[in-house]
């Protein structure tokens, strides 16, 4: 089989997590939460690092977080992209300014952007309906977004 | 109890039973595709995905699916109504739109369940075009993954984790995505798979499947330059005849030696003969390390047999701490293969370069065993090609022979000969048997009052038992399936507290009779239990019953190896185990 190969100190926050959920395999689910708020993602080597503490199988670790949509793989870009499409939003048009950040981002539903800046994901509903359609970039909010709006917004991020 | 009408039949069934079994009672046979079930045998896999086996319970909305759905008292259910059959009907259309149907070149043409359900709903067309599945086509040694072919029975994964908890198998991904898979979809030869095969024993469809060596034998076959030897496995003879419509149980060893020789090889040879082979080693080391014990010295124990490649692979990768409690001895496929390649291709004056050994073996593992790297001389293998049961069976058939039409024909000497002993090696508890009906009577000077051990014989998962050698007492366990392995290897691992001295382990259901590479039992436990019968019916026929009374294994002793468990043997019938566990690189 391979091995795992991981740093020391990513190593050290993987098996202190998973005693703090007590090194049960039941606590999978509860372990890969925390796991993903320290890492920001689940690198194949965190998932194998977390199978091993927990003494079950890293097939089965692959299948929960390849299962829920709220676990990822792919590291989050400085600036994450939220686009939301909720009904209010997608019936006025959210589809079109995502269709547009694809195109200038060059990436899919998911992904990060090469440089690491940006990663793109969509949402269901950020409770701002009366803007839709909304779009997130970190913790801001842009509303009644069109897509003629999407490059002065990343335009924005130039840092 | 509970009363319910199923089809406007009264039917009475035990609390908790499922509409799918109470059915089945009442002589219904609702079709099912996901469920999985070997009666007695601890496994089931229901996921009431397919919803295949769906019904109509009157009074609720929904058709419910019958093999996870408990009958009610009063339930009135239809498993034929216009609304269940055209259901039922879309369902497997669905399904059939996104496989391949590509059933002539499928090597589970005839043997699978998806086709077989087509053909009893008569479906001629597929109404739905969508998407097509494209996975990546991936193989080990011994098993082939084509999941473009997956209908998600999730039986694969039920088997490689509840029943082997070997955990290589798991559902990923969710919606038209969802697939079962390896780990980050690596191949599955990266991951902790063993090559027991049971996935593929299990698989409904063509998804997973055999490496085929058909063709390389068939190769070596026509070869003029090459003496091609063969050796058959122990449980090969009680089940090779349900492949030409044979009852199963049908013994057929001597039609076996028969269709062997038309096939070509120049020598019909026995894995039965290695067996017993392997009991002298294996008993002898057994009551070595007793010995020891009982003088105060250091051994351990209790010994493991290492028969199965299967659950060699296993401790190798799970228990690295473990290696030394295994018996060194080779299995008998590779005992053979250094016999063959050493004494007798020397014995016959040719190189062993020239010499193709094929084994016959009811397993998949074996495939992946004869490739390891310490059972060849400098590249050359001891076992050239290890064939499955089926795929002897189709070869049979490519060479336009008939197994019922076979003459009784003996193997040929001086590998062929062997006792009952080796005979019930194929299930599960006989290795265990056969060596104890040697190392009580080498150990003890005695004859054995009684050969049948009975108490290690049957199909439960764990059996235990402690046999008098003479006051001394020798504590047995029996298991198959990997996960009761587990369990037994982490009991002994925590001081053994139930001071056994000797353990033996198959990896697959019953032993080798149910092994992935035996004719397909699709989930009938009672063809699994008549091999089992076969296999101790052809022990009490043989005239000779224990190993170490085998005239030509007495032979090669005085002959060639000396002694068991002595210079030469531990050189060519020994082994040594490798620690393929799953280490940590700290970056």
């Amino acid at each position: 089989m391979a091995n795992i190969k991981i740093s020391e100190k990513n190593l050290k926050t993987v098996k202190e997590i998973c005693k703090s959920f007590g090194n049960k395999g039941g606590e999978v689910i509860n372990v890969l939460h925390k796991v993903q708020g320290e890492f920001g993602y689940l690198p194949k080597e965190i998932q194998e690092a977390v199978a091993m503490e927990l003494n079950i199988p890293v097939s089965r670790v692959y299948g929960i977080v390849s299962f829920y949509s709220f676990f990822t793989m792919q590291p989050k870009g400085k600036y994450p992209i939220s686009v939301c499409l909720g009904t209010a939003c997608y019936v006025r048009g959210a589809e079109k300014v995502l269709d547009e950040l694809k195109r200038q981002l060059k990436v899919q539903v998911g992904d990060t952007t090469s440089d690491g800046k940006f990663s793109l994901n969509v949402l269901r509903c950020v409770g701002a309906c009366g803007l839709a359609p909304v779009v997130m970039i970190g913790d801001k909010v842009y509303g009644r977004m069109t897509p003629d709006k999407v490059k002065d917004i990343l335009g924005e991020y130039n840092d | 109890m509970v009363k319910l009408i199923i089809d406007n039949r009264p039917v009475e069934v035990a609390e908790g039973t499922t509409i799918l079994k109470a059915a089945r009672q009442a002589g219904i046979h609702i079709p099912t595709l996901c469920y999985f079930e070997l009666a007695g045998m601890n496994f089931e896999n229901k996921p009431g995905g397919c919803r295949v086996c769906v019904v109509e319970v009157e009074g609720r909305r929904n058709l419910a699916p019958a093999c996870a759905t408990d009958c009610m008292e009063g339930m009135v259910v239809h498993t034929n109504s216009a609304r269940v059959l055209n259901a039922r009907r879309t369902v497997v259309e669905l399904i059939l739109s996104d496989h391949p149907n590509d059933c002539l070149q499928c090597e589970k043409n005839g043997d699978c369940e998806l086709q077989a359900l087509a053909k009893r709903l008569g479906i001629k067309e597929i109404p739905f075009k969508g998407t097509q599945s494209t996975y990546k086509k991936d193989c080990t040694l011994s098993v082939e993954r084509d999941m473009d072919k997956c209908v998600m029975c999730r039986r694969c994964e039920t088997m490689c984790n509840k029943i082997q908890s070997v955990g290589a198998l798991s559902a990923i991904n969710r919606g038209f995505n969802a697939v079962v898979s390896p780990a980050f979809e690596e191949h599955l030869g990266d991951s902790s798979c063993v090559n027991c095969g049971q996935c593929v024993q299990v698989c409904p469809v063509g998804a997973l499947t055999l490496v085929d060596n058909i063709s390389d034998v068939a190769k070596a076959l026509a070869d003029p330059t090459k003496t091609v030897v063969v050796q058959t496995a122990p449980a090969v003879r009680v089940a090779l005849g349900e492949e030409f419509g044979m009852e199963p149980g049908t013994i057929v060893t001597g039609k076996l030696a028969a269709a062997l020789r038309r096939l070509g090889f120049n020598y019909v040879f026995d894995t039965d003969w290695s067996a017993d082979l392997t009991i002298m080693e294996e008993g002898t080391e057994l009551l070595g390390r007793v010995k020891k014990v009982l003088n105060g010295e250091k051994a351990t124990l209790p010994l493991f047999t290492s028969c199965c490649p299967g659950w060699v692979s296993f401790f190798e990768k799970n228990f690295p701490d473990m290696l030394d409690y295994p018996s060194t001895a080779k299995s008998p496929q590779q005992m053979f293969g250094a016999v063959a390649k050493n004494f007798f291709a020397k014995k016959i004056g040719i190189d062993r370069k020239d010499m193709v050994v094929v084994s016959i073996m009811p397993c998949l593992a074996k495939k992946s065993e004869c490739a390891r790297e310490e059972f060849a001389v400098n590249g050359n293998r001891d076992v050239d090609f290890s064939l499955t049961t089926r795929e002897l069976a189709h070869m049979i058939k490519q060479f336009n022979l008939d197994l019922n039409e076979m003459p009784e024909e003996d193997f040929d000497s001086p590998l062929g000969s062997s006792t009952g002993a080796a005979v019930i090696f194929g299930a599960t508890g006989g290795v265990m048997e056969a060596a104890l009906r040697t190392a009580y009577e080498i150990q003890t000077g005695k004859t054995l009052p009684r050969l049948d051990f009975t108490e290690v014989r049957g199909l439960d998962g764990v059996k235990t038992a402690t046999v008098d050698f003479n006051g001394l007492g020798v504590n047995v366990a029996v298991c198959y399936g990997l996960a009761n392995a587990r369990a037994m290897m982490e009991e002994v691992r925590n001081g053994n507290p139930r001071g056994f001295h000797f353990v033996e382990v198959m990896a697959c259901p019953g032993g080798c009779i149910g092994g992935a590479g035996q004719p397909y039992h699709h989930g009938n436990s009672d063809i699994i239990r008549k091999r089992m019968e076969a296999t101790y019916r052809e022990d009490a026929g043989k005239p000779i019953r224990k190993s170490h009374e085998n005239p030509d294994i007495v032979a090669i002793y005085k002959e060639y190896y000396g002694e068991p468990c002595g210079h030469l043997s531990h050189e060519q019938l020994h082994t040594h185990y490798y620690d393929r566990s799953t280490k940590v690189e700290v970056k």
